[in-house]
């Protein structure tokens, strides 16, 4: 079990130097964060009556529109010089590298989170302040479930010739609960209703991360070999 | 002793195997997609022995090493390392093996010394600076450890996965091309580590254009045309007339 | 290789396929019968309703299918036959069909009763994303040339996928009874003769579709032999010919 620790903590801490080394990953996502954002506004209308409801919904397509561009670069990385081959090779649990991925994504999505709501709530005068603590426990927990399935199936569809295409058609339609519940409850959170069907649907994000991470860690194994 | 019928039984022939081969290989095949890239290959590298792999751009010995590697799976036949078959447990075979590909597997944006602090906490043990230090050193990287190797030519590169290997010897050393890009120095290295493994009691599998570098060292040599093994020698380096095969 | 002439045995297909497309045949045509005869015409939608006699057994069937895929994918990754991965395949295949049948009906159906095209209706939408999910698996099955590497992933998908199906329901109906919003709605099942007609009629499309699934299973067979023999055949050629 130590010894698995010792690799997934290796995978994080190669995964975030190499990133703060070139920060090129970083900069685009929380770039294209940022332009979704404005890109909403043009479409929507800015007038407090018509973001105001579905705030929500365009903080979440945001995380999710540019979260995803993270995960084939996460690959990527391993396949460019045949490093996925010597990860494979070293002895130990191949769990380890799902779990570590894993860990550096959600840090990585969760520090782009961290610049691209601020923005948010700057452009379109939302109260996020007054509600951080129960907005944070959302974010994180939506994000843990986008994370945990967007590092699954960018293992396959990082390796196939349609790579841009394949991500999105395989991960979107999984998300969808994620997606539900998470709007519903962050757009809850950002009207005042903390309790009641809000607090409802954070359990219900909870479960959905609990039984996607069980089922993600047990098919990685075998999705991950060459 | 005599049996019921009357003879004399005569002694077993059969032999059982003190120590099982380093890789044994029965009818192994491998194609990708519709090419046929080794088409029914059967071998044996005891402990204790350095083989060659020679034979033209394409004719499969990099698919070779990959498949004794467990990195690939055989699409048909078997191999296997010291007795574990490759594909029922990979598990047991990778911490034996150790194999230096065309591209190292490193990581452009760490530097020579945090890939290989990478590699020991992949093997599950703590990085080990003197020891990081003194393989680098042996490889000839020394001065490059805290340089990213994103800027490292290709024979740097190769050295630094000889390097990676060094950190922890295994059983049975898997070479591709290693003599390719490495200057007189970096040949020395590698015929020195591969004449270590053997006298510990592994193997070494090496493919090769050239076979002058490695005829010092060298105990066998399989020769590779088309997906087959076409030639099998045993040479003994130092009786080799100039290094000629 | 020389001139002989190497005679391959060409696998015939089950026995039982025949005289089950048959009855599938015979049965759907009764069952349809069946439907339009015993129960009168809906109050409210006339000769419409009849739509659910396909509608509904379409998406049970189709369920049903995504369950096999998923059952199959699990057996798979078990004992790693490939027998396993094409039959899931094939089953993935028609259940898809099956789904798209479902929506386009629920659609029509839709249409005249409330004027529009689509309604979030919860199982409605949640067929339509269950449609996306699989859709995916078929996707990646014609990405992914390897085969090992194939019915491991689509293994995996098929899993996964199949375990949100609930949820993806779930989180649609409980999202959509905050708002009042119209649902396909199976209202006639109190009435008797309905639900015969629906039973029987499930039934048939039981039928078809296993026929469906094991005809496509037979040929996704007959393709993975045919191929088995060129791999052969290239096997032993050499030189320039060893491509296939």
């Amino acid at each position: 079990m130590n010894a698995e620790l010792t690799r997934i903590g290796a995978i994080v801490w190669k995964d975030l130097t190499a990133e703060r080394r070139t920060k090129a990953n970083f900069n685009a996502v929380v770039f294209l964060a940022g332009l979704i954002l404005l890109l909403f506004g043009f479409a929507i209308g800015t007038e407090q009556a018509s973001m105001q409801p579905i705030a929500g919904g365009v903080i979440w397509l945001t995380v999710l529109f540019s979260g995803t561009l993270s995960f084939n670069r996460s690959y990527e990385q391993e396949l460019e010089n045949g490093a996925l081959e010597m990860l494979l090779l070293y002895p130990g649990d191949r769990r380890s590298l799902f779990v570590g991925k894993l860990l550096a994504n959600l840090l990585f999505v969760l520090l782009v989170e961290v610049v691209m709501l601020p923005t948010a709530a700057l452009l379109y005068n939302l109260p996020i302040w007054t509600f951080l603590a129960p907005l944070s426990v959302v974010l994180l927990l939506g994000t843990i479930g986008f994370v945990t399935l967007g590092t699954f199936y960018a293992a396959m569809a990082s390796r196939l010739r349609a790579r841009e295409v394949m991500l999105p058609l395989l991960l979107f339609p999984m998300l969808v609960p994620l997606l539900v519940g998470a709007v519903q409850a962050t757009g809850g959170i950002l009207n005042g209703d903390i309790m009641g069907s809000t607090w409802w649907w954070v359990r219900f994000l909870f479960v959905f991360d609990v039984i996607f991470f069980v089922a993600a860690l047990f098919a990685f194994e075998y999705v991950i070999e060459d | 002793m005599v049996t019921e019928n009357g003879m004399t039984p005569r002694p077993s022939l059969r032999i059982e195997r003190a120590t099982p081969a380093a890789v044994a290989a029965e009818g192994l095949a491998r194609r990708f997609g519709r090419r046929w890239v080794l088409r029914g290959i059967d071998l044996t590298v005891e402990a204790g022995q350095i083989v060659a792999l020679t034979g033209r751009n394409g004719s499969g010995k990099t698919t070779l090493l990959r498949l004794v590697a467990s990195v690939l799976r055989p699409t048909r036949g078997t191999v296997s390392v010291f007795g574990f078959d490759t594909r029922r447990e990979g598990a047991e075979v990778r911490p034996l093996v150790g194999l230096l590909g065309h591209s190292a597997g490193l990581y452009d944006d760490l530097t020579a010394g945090e890939n290989l602090v990478f590699a020991q906490r992949m093997a599950g043990r703590r990085a080990d600076g003197a020891l990081i230090s003194a393989v680098l050193d042996r490889v000839g990287l020394a001065p490059f450890e805290f340089e990213r190797v994103r800027g490292f030519s290709a024979g740097m590169r190769r050295r630094l996965g000889l390097a990676r290997l060094l950190l922890r010897p295994p059983r049975l050393l898997l070479l591709d091309e290693p003599y390719a890009s490495f200057d007189e120095d970096g040949i020395d290295v590698v015929n020195a580590f591969a004449t270590e493994i053997r006298a510990q009691g592994g193997a070494v599998l090496l493919s090769t254009h050239d076979l002058s570098r490695a005829a010092l060292v060298l105990d066998r040599r399989l020769h590779i045309v088309d997906g087959q093994i076409v030639e099998s020698s045993e040479l003994r380096g130092p009786t080799l007339a100039g290094g000629r095969a | 290789m020389n001139n002989e002439v190497i005679s391959r045995v060409v696998p015939p297909p089950p026995r039982w396929l025949r005289p089950l497309g048959w009855i599938a045949l015979l049965g759907f045509v009764a069952a349809q019968a069946i439907g339009f005869l015993i129960s009168a015409p809906d109050r409210d939608m006339g000769n419409l309703q009849k739509i659910m006699y396909v509608h509904v057994p379409s998406a049970w069937v189709a369920m049903l299918g995504f369950f096999v895929v998923f059952v199959l994918s699990i057996a798979f990754l078990v004992t790693r036959r490939e027998d396993h991965d094409r039959r899931a395949a094939a089953t993935a295949e028609v259940s898809v069909l099956f789904t798209a049948l479902t929506l386009v009906l629920g659609s029509i159906w839709g249409r005249p009763t409330w004027g529009i095209w689509w309604t979030w209706d919860p199982r409605l939408t949640s067929t339509a994303i269950m449609l996306l999910i699989y859709v995916g698996y078929l996707a990646l099955r014609a990405f992914t040339e390897d085969e090992d590497r194939r019915a491991r992933w689509s293994a995996a998908v098929g899993i996964l996928g199949f375990l949100n199906v609930p949820i993806v329901y779930f989180s649609v109906k409980w999202w959509r009874t905050l708002h009042q919003v119209q649902t396909i709605d199976a209202a006639g099942a109190i009435d008797s003769a309905y639900a015969l007609a629906l039973l029987l009629n499930s039934i048939a499309f039981l039928l078809v579709f296993v026929w469906l699934v094991a005809l496509r299973a037979h040929v996704a067979r007959l393709e993975r032999l045919r191929e088995s023999w060129i791999e052969d055949e290239a096997l032993v050629r050499t030189g320039s010919e060893a491509h296939v």
